[in-house]
């Protein structure tokens, strides 16, 4: 049951951390996307909606050449610490942070977007600058949007199986996440292990997805 | 083996415009099958469709009711299951190539050194082979670092390609240093220059075979096993020999 | 003294204004939509940016494109009241309104009672703004603005997008607010009814220009103001409580120009109060009518005629210091051949007060 749970553990692992890293992102990103009225946003809404059209095979590729040794964020980063990102879990979350990128981006901006300007007029004349604006006013007023973009941000890194078997590795305990793990058990015909590991998956899967339906209907009350 | 020898391939003629048969291979082997079939068609007529993907998968579908009319899998493990589950034609299962292991380098640092040499003593370099659990090249890489002694100490410098293509692509991009691939393989025009090689004797590990087996009765699909026997006779051997395969004489 | 100077250009609109306000009481703003109202009290506010700007309020300079200054919205002492609501979801209303009190020092516990106690918002407090009616919320809307401790307080229309009873929740408050006349207040607004109500200085604008600028019954009297005239046209009297006679229930107040009968008790002896009358309610004659069913009729002299099409013409009145507006055919300015400086009598329909206030210096 170990060699099940480690596997599972990562992946959670992973996805918990995408999902904070990628709040921190895509908030900028998707403040900008609202509010700009610039010619640059069509180009910026295309690149980020890139990873949901592109086979996870594609973006794969493309990151073990960028994030390896010879690539060009990769090799900046062997001068930086000394290790490679290809095969690590560092590379894996970043790798997470670009594959889920729009799924925490849309959600928000669309928050953002039904938000408006109004509110955040009225707290700029009650004297709060724009930064204070946006955290006491645009923030909690989008929650909802944040809700969306970690439940889905979460769900979909959880479900990573092409961009991670593409520059993982396959590292027990370091890069072989549920996924992987699942997908070599069927490959070993360990079809019982196989099932176990998806019914987890499942579970886990579902109950993020029920806590967010449930927490977004409260929230409506 | 190869009970179909004597099948009369004026049969197989009479039947030259019939419906292409389809037939499944594993992914590994694409490039010599693309030669094989060419071959094959220009010799009897007859059309030959290629169904390809992970011999893990072919051998879901099978399962399930493909009707491929023979499977030319990467081990010998999938087809002796079909045969024993009495899914593949009885007797009809052999083997078509035995792989040959080579550690293989595109690392400007390894260049015109000792590739074995590096093996012993990998410092931060990362070692590519195939996963040993669900790939035969990877069974195959185990058995020789084993064998070597290197098994425990390269432990945490491994990294597992699904399959021999990926552990090939992990070592050309460059993201793993070394790598245990295919001989088949890693003479690509694809591919960038080897900076340094060195081919795996057979003997250190058990042989890759690669089998094949008939999944229709002859009767039906004369055209499957006609092509199997051609896979197994000097014009197809000579082919296969040439991609970097070991067969049998 | 609010000096401000705007130049926005846009395509389709131009906003040219060039103004002074006084530093007490109410600044309407009235216009037709489209005229420039709404987006010169944005660029007042900061919300806008204009091509060319000077504002300064109190000695202040807020804004001035020639010298490089621009305040940021926020470091503008203003509290802003929008068409609608703008109440934060997430806040009750008591952090609501603790909102822009907590980012500008200088309003004390005391003023907060009493605003809430003039806005009507005690029972309020710990609602969510989803609980409250469109007018309640903007009551708190209101509160937020004055409690934001402004130096000046901008209105854009907010009773416009209530219905006429909301309206007549609110504006008691507002006048309640201007009986204190603590600080200016720009009130922007296409409803003659409410500038009459609350300002005591009024600006007309139309087409992104100032047609007129001045004291509200100064400005109001002037014939040459399209949209002073027809259902707008009116004019007001300050008058001062002088008896109330009990047994019909009537007030005689007493103005420049003589004494008229409100009807009830208006107010108390000595109280000054606001009265209104519309042009339509005003008809002239040559002689002083007897036995008329008219309480009010004062004489009067004629000031200027005005109305070039149309069935009806614009006559000012001077009676005593005051003057008023009436309302007469074209037929009747020919037959009883009106002119310039004639002496007649002005019958006075109906009157409508506003409630005591004082008297602005």
């Amino acid at each position: 049951m170990e060699s099940l749970l480690q596997p599972l553990w990562l992946s959670v692992k992973l996805a918990g951390i995408t999902t904070l890293l990628l709040l921190v992102l895509a908030t900028p990103i998707a403040w900008w996307l609202a509010q700009t009225r610039s010619g640059l946003k069509p180009l910026v809404q295309s690149l980020v909606a890139l990873p949901i059209v592109l086979p996870p095979t594609v973006m794969g590729f493309y990151l073990l050449i960028v994030l390896g040794p010879a690539g060009a964020l990769g090799s900046w980063w062997v001068e930086l610490t000394g290790s490679a990102l290809t095969f690590s879990f560092t590379g894996l979350v970043i790798a997470s942070c670009i594959y889920s990128l729009p799924f925490a981006v849309q959600p928000l901006a669309v928050a953002f977007e039904s938000l408006g300007k109004q509110k955040l007029e009225a707290a700029w004349t009650l004297g709060a600058s724009k930064a204070d604006a946006f955290f006491s006013v645009a923030l909690p007023l989008s929650v909802r949007g944040y809700l969306g973009a970690m439940v889905l941000s979460f769900a979909h890194t959880l479900g990573e199986f092409g961009v991670i078997l593409m520059v993982g590795g396959n590292i027990p305990g370091e890069t072989r996440v549920v996924s992987i793990a699942i997908y070599d058990q069927v490959e070993s015909l360990n079809y019982a292990a196989a099932h176990r590991l998806s019914a987890l998956l499942l579970v886990v899967a579902f109950v993020a997805l029920f806590t967010m339906f449930l927490v977004n209907r409260r929230w409506r009350r | 083996m190869r009970p179909h020898r004597l099948l009369p391939l004026l049969l197989l003629l009479s039947s030259a415009h019939a419906e292409p048969v389809t037939i499944a291979v594993a992914s590994n082997f694409i490039t010599p099958m693309a030669e094989l079939v060419a071959a094959f068609e220009e010799a009897t007529g007859q059309a030959v469709r290629v169904s390809s993907a992970s011999t893990g998968v072919l051998y879901a579908a099978i399962r399930n009711g493909a009707g491929y009319a023979a499977l030319l899998a990467a081990d010998s493990e999938r087809p002796r299951l079909l045969e024993a589950d009495g899914i593949a034609v009885p007797g009809s299962r052999f083997t078509y190539a035995v792989g040959t292991l080579q550690l293989w380098s595109a690392d400007p640092a390894l260049a015109g050194k000792d590739c074995r040499g590096a093996l012993d003593d990998l410092g931060n370099r990362r070692l590519a082979i195939a996963n040993p659990v669900t790939a035969p090249y990877g069974a195959a890489a185990q058995a020789f670092l084993q064998q070597a002694g290197l098994w425990d100490q390269v432990q945490d410098r491994l990294v597992f390609g699904q399959n021999i293509a990926q552990t090939l692509q992990f070592v050309a991009t460059r993201n793993a240093s070394l790598g245990l691939v295919a001989t088949s393989q890693s003479g690509s025009e694809q591919l960038p220059d080897a900076t340094c090689q060195w081919a795996v004797p057979t003997s250190m590990h058990p042989p890759i075979e690669q089998q094949a087996v008939l999944l229709q009765p002859v009767d039906e699909h004369a055209a499957a096993a006609a092509f199997l026997e051609f896979i197994a006779g000097p014009e197809g051997r000579a082919i296969i020999r040439a991609q970097g395969y070991e067969v049998a004489d | 003294m609010i000096g401000l100077r705007y130049r926005v250009e846009r395509p389709g609109f131009s906003l040219d204004v060039d103004l002074e306000l006084p530093l007490r009481g109410i600044s309407g703003v009235f216009g037709e939509s489209g005229a420039g109202k709404t987006t010169l009290l944005r660029c007042i506010a900061g919300l806008e940016a204009a091509h060319a700007s000077r504002l300064s309020v109190a000695g202040e300079t807020w804004e001035d494109t020639q010298e490089g200054i621009a305040l940021p919205v926020q470091r503008r002492d203003i509290g802003y009241v929008f068409q609608e609501p703008r109440l934060f979801d997430h806040l009750a209303v008591r952090a609501n309104i603790d909102y822009g009190r907590k980012r500008r020092a200088g309003e004390t516990a005391s003023n907060f009672d009493h605003i809430v106690e003039l806005l009507g918002l005690e029972k309020l407090l710990e609602r969510r703004p989803a609980e409250l009616s469109g007018g309640e919320a903007q009551r708190v809307a209101i509160a937020r603005a004055l409690l934001s401790a402004p130096k000046l307080v901008l209105m854009d229309e907010p009773l416009a997008s209530l219905d006429r009873a909301r309206r007549d929740e609110i504006l008691p408050f507002l006048e309640r607010l201007h009986a204190e006349a603590r600080i200016p207040i720009i009130y922007v607004s296409h409803n003659i009814d409410e500038v009459c109500r609350l300002c005591d200085h009024l600006v007309v604008m139309e087409a992104g220009r100032v047609l007129a600028s001045g004291v509200l019954q100064d400005v109001l009297v002037r014939l040459d103001i399209p949209v002073l005239g027809g259902d707008n046209a009116g004019s007001i009297i300050d008058g001062v409580v002088a008896s109330y006679d009990g047994d019909d229930d009537l007030t005689r107040l007493e103005f420049s120009g003589g004494s008229l009968w409100v009807p009830g008790h208006a107010g108390a002896e000595g109280a000054t109060l606001r009265l209104r009358t519309q042009a339509s309610d005003i008809s002239l004659c040559r002689s002083r009518p007897e036995q008329s069913t008219i309480l009010n009729i004062l004489p009067a002299q004629v000031e200027a005629i005005e109305g070039s099409e149309g069935p009806t013409m614009l006559v000012r009145l001077r009676l005593g210091d005051d003057r008023i507006v009436a309302r007469v055919t074209r037929r009747s300015v020919r037959e009883l051949g009106l002119q310039e400086g004639d002496s007649l009598f002005a019958q006075v329909k109906s009157v409508a007060v506003r409630p005591p206030r004082p008297v602005t210096p």
